[in-house]
């Protein structure tokens, strides 16, 4: 482990860290009950009170945000690890076994890879139905299969005729071995920058379809769906979109710099 | 020739599957048709008759022909909500998203390539790692919230243009386009970034290979060999990447559409997915799959001309 | 950090100027006729004309016999007229025709066709219209026309000569008259749908799908001629982008909107018409299904709502409660005494609730149109005070086309947050609906009791009877918690300023006939 910690990684680590900190807070205790609310306390500015100021219902917002941005986050996190585990299982097949299925499921995969993410979660959310939360984590989950599978089949394929795996072959491990213990922990070195950008994708895919009225409803308010209640107040509170959508930058840019981070320690860009 | 001619051929196939599996999708989970546009209290003899009429008692094949044959003499059946056809309802609405996905494309290549090749020159220091991270925080913008502010400070408050009324195109083109352009700019700004930090990745690769420190330290001009050398060999990649953009603007264009009520094909397909107005979502998602794959293989098409290695085939 | 966003923000500004440079060099003629920068207000002054923003597209058909909407009915009023049109007032006076007389049995009113009435195609109404546009109405036999069962009791309508028409009855009904504000058509068109004629001062100019529909001044109107030569009413699903239309200068007259929108207006640039929206907003309640099929947990939930609160909460106290199917513009059939018929009690709400065999609560959706900001924000207060008695709601928002198909028209829901319209200024138009033979009964309220009342008031001609009658269906209703009703919204509405003349009405519509510019 010598590779050296560098200033991404490090103010990364810092921003997702104190992020997922205060997220995890949210899931046991948040400053105000975020769904209370009061009529003498609407439309307050930040203040010591709250920090993030009230919304049209007297709400606190930094409450309000600390639970939406885990929604945000548990949706992609999940999608995310949809995508990894799934992509990651087609990928070490084709790439191991090569053959025909792997033409054919290569040729859909460059062809489903060509699809922007929203587009592809609106296709599958407009055939499951729109406004259920587990559904947008199915459609976002099924649209990052594919580039997982991508970046890890060339791993796979290309681990198959290296010195130890032979080995291990002839030693009579059984495939799945090969592939879970000897294969697998290798690919981690292109499987963690996809990671990084799969989670930040689904963010902003989730923020996106929360948005557009077909991801989490108000009563499971995410980040996104925020964000549009938001709009409709800005003259009155700017804060609440303010606050609301600085959350969710942060947490995208500190993920973003991690991967940046994690390239720079691995290929020594810069 | 023979390469373009396997591209298109391939492009082609693409689309057949495409528009299949949409067709396919869609006939399965919307149900029935006639049902949807009589209403439920519809007598079974006039469900029956429509259905016959409409011809949805054929086979799913012959149906598939006959609705992708749509796309090319303009019928693409009714929309079950606006009972008008689907054509003439979406017609408007390309020309618009068009219009939207262009300015932002301009928007990304004349922004980005300058600041990349400088971008690229730069190697270490402070200068270099700042405008890495502040390219990073770029990415991490939704277009939908800088559409939300653009359309708040630009709209609003200076009132250059005004948010909730898009001009007709073919009465008030100027005004029309002031909206697009700032939405325009919403879509760019993460992209801008993401091409900015490839190109950079892309040409200093290219810088530490061996032909161009060869070249440098024989003497060359190093912004010359840049020019001549490196540009040359990282457009291929660069192509690609703009090509899988161009794809990325329509999908961001889906969201900022909404924001800047902007009445485009977005706007048209998330409405129409929450109405479960299926042959419009089928329409507009074979249209937008289109403009996707197309870009895919106009950018192979011009990498082989440039790159003729490419022309042997094989994987990229 | 902040140096660079505003370098590249100068950038952008710059991109700016060269882009607009660029799209007018492209297009001469274009941007010479087109209105300077950022002005439709004024050019919209300069044309005599407004634009109003509305929250949702209309019916698909604009045949006025066809229109489900209330917001259809709400535009198109502009357009259509009955025999005879209600007034700002609530009264009643002579439209298409120019008077009408009653028989001494109350079985034959006899109407004389107003001299110059004439449709927007250019034809005099005819007495054969009048026929053919009450038939219609009262027996359906195209597809989509929505029955006026009110007018079920014409024994025969027939045109005596070229301009008179004569309606017989089977039976007397002191209510009959109101229902003749059923729009009148030319016989002979078949285009109602999409290019729809009448005889009101506006005509139909245009329509586009989720845009916009458009009217014109009626040149050859027989009464008060509009002052404006032009109305659009642009349609914005969202609330965010109709208050940006209101502050950008897009629109220049929205009503129903929030008060959260109305306080982000400038006082400079609108005033604020304050009235009644004339619905009845309730959560109501799909009766037929579990657990809204027992009338203790309806009740526990009307004890659970705080009504206060919510006008307090989401509307900054502004909103009159109801309690009933009724609202007070109603006047003599309006029963102030329902109003607080089950105060805030959750305690009670519990019992209730305990008694029904939900001790412990249970878990509901609230389906609500996604485009009306009033109803999401009532809703959203509705859902945190049902968690006090443990009924666990949430709102599935959906588009308004969805809203119609499978709540109303499907009665697909389990609980819907809305807002319900009286067509005529009568008290059937309110409680007809609920009747359990009636089509549009989306509740499916099923009451024997509540039927029979309608009967004897439909059967009653005596006017202080038939309003006891009709004050016994809204006990029935309120007592049954047949839904958990809230209140009559206030309805404000931005006019921008210059503009004079809006009138309120006691029932859902926005009359752009009396709005013009000043000086």
């Amino acid at each position: 482990m010598k590779k050296k910690m560098n200033g991404f990684l490090l103010a990364g680590l810092a921003i997702t860290g104190l992020l997922t900190a205060a997220i995890l807070l949210g899931t046991v205790w948040t400053p105000y009950d975020p769904a209370a609310m009061s009529g003498s306390e609407k439309y307050l500015a930040p203040c010591l009170q709250h920090p993030f100021g009230t919304d049209n219902f007297g709400r606190d917002i930094l409450s309000r945000v600390m639970k939406g941005a885990g929604t945000t986050f548990f949706i992609a996190v999940l999608t995310v690890l949809i995508g990894a585990v799934f992509g990651t299982a087609a990928g070490a097949l084709t790439g191991y076994f090569g053959g025909i299925v792997d033409d054919v499921l290569m040729r859909l995969n460059d062809a489903l890879t060509a699809f922007p993410s929203i587009l592809l979660a609106l296709v599958v959310i407009s055939l499951m139905g729109p406004g259920k939360t587990y559904n947008v984590v199915l459609a976002l989950g099924l649209v990052f299969i594919p580039s997982f599978a991508r970046v890890t089949r060339t791993a796979f394929a290309s681990a198959r005729d290296v010195n130890y795996i032979k080995s291990a072959r002839l030693m009579g491990a059984s495939s799945g071995r090969i592939l879970l213990v000897h294969i697998l922990p290798n690919t981690m070195n292109v499987l963690l920058p996809s990671i990084t950008i799969g989670f930040n994708n689904a963010v902003l895919a989730e923020a996106s379809m929360s948005y557009l009225g077909v991801g989490a409803t108000p009563t499971d308010a995410s980040l996104g769906y925020m964000l549009s209640e938001a709009q409709g107040m800005f003259g009155r509170a700017p804060w609440y979109a303010l606050c609301t959508g600085a959350v969710i930058v942060l947490l995208v840019f500190g993920v973003g710099l991690i991967g940046e981070g994690l390239q720079r320690r691995e290929g020594g860009v810069g | 020739m023979k390469y373009a001619l396997k591209r298109i051929l391939q492009f082609m196939l693409t689309m057949v599957i495409v528009s299949f599996l949409a067709f396919l999708a869609f006939d399965l989970i919307s149900g029935d048709a006639a049902t949807a546009l009589l209403g439920t209290e519809a007598t079974e003899e006039a469900l029956a008759a429509l259905r016959e009429e409409m011809g949805l008692t054929r086979p799913l094949p012959v149906r598939y022909g006959e609705w992708l044959l749509g796309f090319f003499t303009g019928n693409l059946g009714v929309s079950y909500i606006y009972h008008q056809s689907v054509s003439e309802l979406i017609a408007p609405k390309i020309a618009v998203t068009l219009l939207l996905s262009f300015v932002s494309f301009l928007l990304i290549v004349l922004i980005s390539i300058p600041l990349g090749l400088s971008a690229a020159k730069r190697s270490g220091g402070i200068l270099e790692a700042s405008s890495s991270a502040f390219n990073q925080l770029c990415m991490a913008v939704p277009p939908f919230f800088t559409g939300m502010l653009l359309s708040y400070v630009f709209g609003i408050m200076l009132k250059w243009f005004m948010p909730g009324n898009f001009p007709d195109l073919h009465t008030d083109f100027g005004g029309a386009m002031k909206h697009i352009f700032f939405a325009a700019i919403a879509i760019a700004i993460p992209r801008i970034a993401m091409t900015v930090r490839m190109l950079k990745s892309t040409i200093q690769s290219e810088m530490r290979k061996d032909y161009v420190r060869t070249a440098i330290s024989r003497g060359n001009d190093r912004s010359a060999v840049l020019r001549v050398h490196v540009l040359k060999n990282s457009l291929v990649p660069v192509i690609s990447f703009l090509a899988q953009t161009m794809a990325e603007i329509v999908a961001g264009g889906i969201v900022v559409e909404q924001v800047f009520s902007i009445p485009g094909l977005g706007r048209m397909l998330v409405s129409s997915i929450s109405n479960r107005d299926y042959p419009v979502v089928q329409a507009i998602i074979v249209i937008l799959a289109l403009w996707v794959v197309l870009s895919g293989t106009l950018a192979d098409l011009v990498n082989q001309r440039i790159d003729p290695r490419l022309r042997l085939g094989g994987d990229r | 950090m902040k140096k660079r966003l505003t370098a590249f923000l100068l950038a952008a500004l710059m991109c700016t100027g060269l882009c607009a440079c660029g799209s007018k060099a492209e297009s001469p003629s274009q941007s010479a006729t087109a209105p300077p920068a950022s002005s439709t207000e004024s050019a919209n002054k300069a044309a005599n004309a407004v634009t109003v923003g509305i929250a949702q597209d209309l019916d698909n058909s604009l045949d006025p016999h066809k229109a489900v909407a209330a917001g259809t009915k709400e535009v198109m009023f502009n357009v259509f007229e009955g025999l005879v049109k209600p007034t700002s007032n609530g009264d009643l006076i002579p439209a298409v025709a120019s008077n009408y007389t009653v028989s001494e049995d109350h079985l034959t009113y006899t109407f004389t066709l107003r001299e110059g009435a004439k449709f927007h195609n250019g034809d005099a109404v005819t007495a054969e219209d009048v026929v053919y546009s009450l038939k219609r109405v009262a027996a359906p036999t195209e597809t989509g026309v929505v029955q006026v069962e009110a007018l079920s009791i014409m024994a025969d309508v027939a045109a005596v000569d070229e301009r008179t028409v004569a309606i017989t009855l089977t039976e007397p009904s002191n209510e009959f008259i109101s229902y003749l504000t059923v729009a009148i058509l030319p016989a002979d068109y078949t285009e109602q749908d999409t290019k729809p004629v009448g005889t009101g001062p506006f005509t139909f100019a245009s329509r586009s799908a989720q845009e916009n529909i458009i009217l014109a001044k009626f040149e050859e109107y027989w009464g008060q001629k509009a002052y404006l030569d032009q109305v659009t009413f642009r349609i914005i699903e969202n609330a965010e982008g109709l208050l940006m239309g209101l502050q950008s200068g897009a629109i220049d007259i929205c009503s129903h909107l929030t008060t959260t929108q109305v306080s982000q207006l400038s006082d400079s640039e609108f005033s604020i018409a304050q009235g009644n929206m004339n619905l009845v907003q309730a959560m109501y309640l799909n009766n037929a299904v579990a657990p809204f099929d027992n009338v203790l947990v309806r009740q526990a939930l009307c004890h659970a709502i705080d009504r206060q609160m919510i006008l307090d909460l989401a509307f900054d106290g502004y909103g009159t409660l109801i309690g009933s199917s009724m609202y007070p513009a109603f006047g003599k059939y309006f029963d102030d005494t329902l109003t607080n018929h089950y105060a805030y009690d959750v305690d009670a709400a519990k019992a209730l609730l305990a008694q029904a065999g939900y001790p412990g609560g249970f878990d509901m959706t609230i389906t609500v149109p996604s485009n009306y900001q009033p109803h999401m924000d009532t809703a959203e207060v509705v859902v945190e005070q049902l968690k006090a008695i443990g009924v666990n709601a949430v709102i599935q928002p959906v588009e308004w086309e969805t809203w119609v198909s499978e709540a109303y028209v499907g009665r697909n829901f389990q609980a819907t947050l809305v807002g319900v319209d009286a067509s005529t200024m009568t008290a059937r138009a309110l409680l007809e609906r609920f009747t359990s033979t009636y089509s549009k009964n989306f509740i499916n309220y099923n009451n024997a009791e509540y039927d029979a009342l309608f009967a004897q008031a439909q059967a009653c001609y005596d006017d202080a009877e038939q309003t006891a009658l009709y004050k016994a269906m809204e006990r029935n209703l309120t007592e049954n918690a047949a839904n958990v009703y809230i209140q009559d919204l206030a309805d404000l509405v931005a006019v921008r300023k210059g503009l004079t003349g809006l009138e309120f009405y006691p029932i859902y519509v926005l009359d752009l006939s009396t709005v013009r510019y000043e000086g």
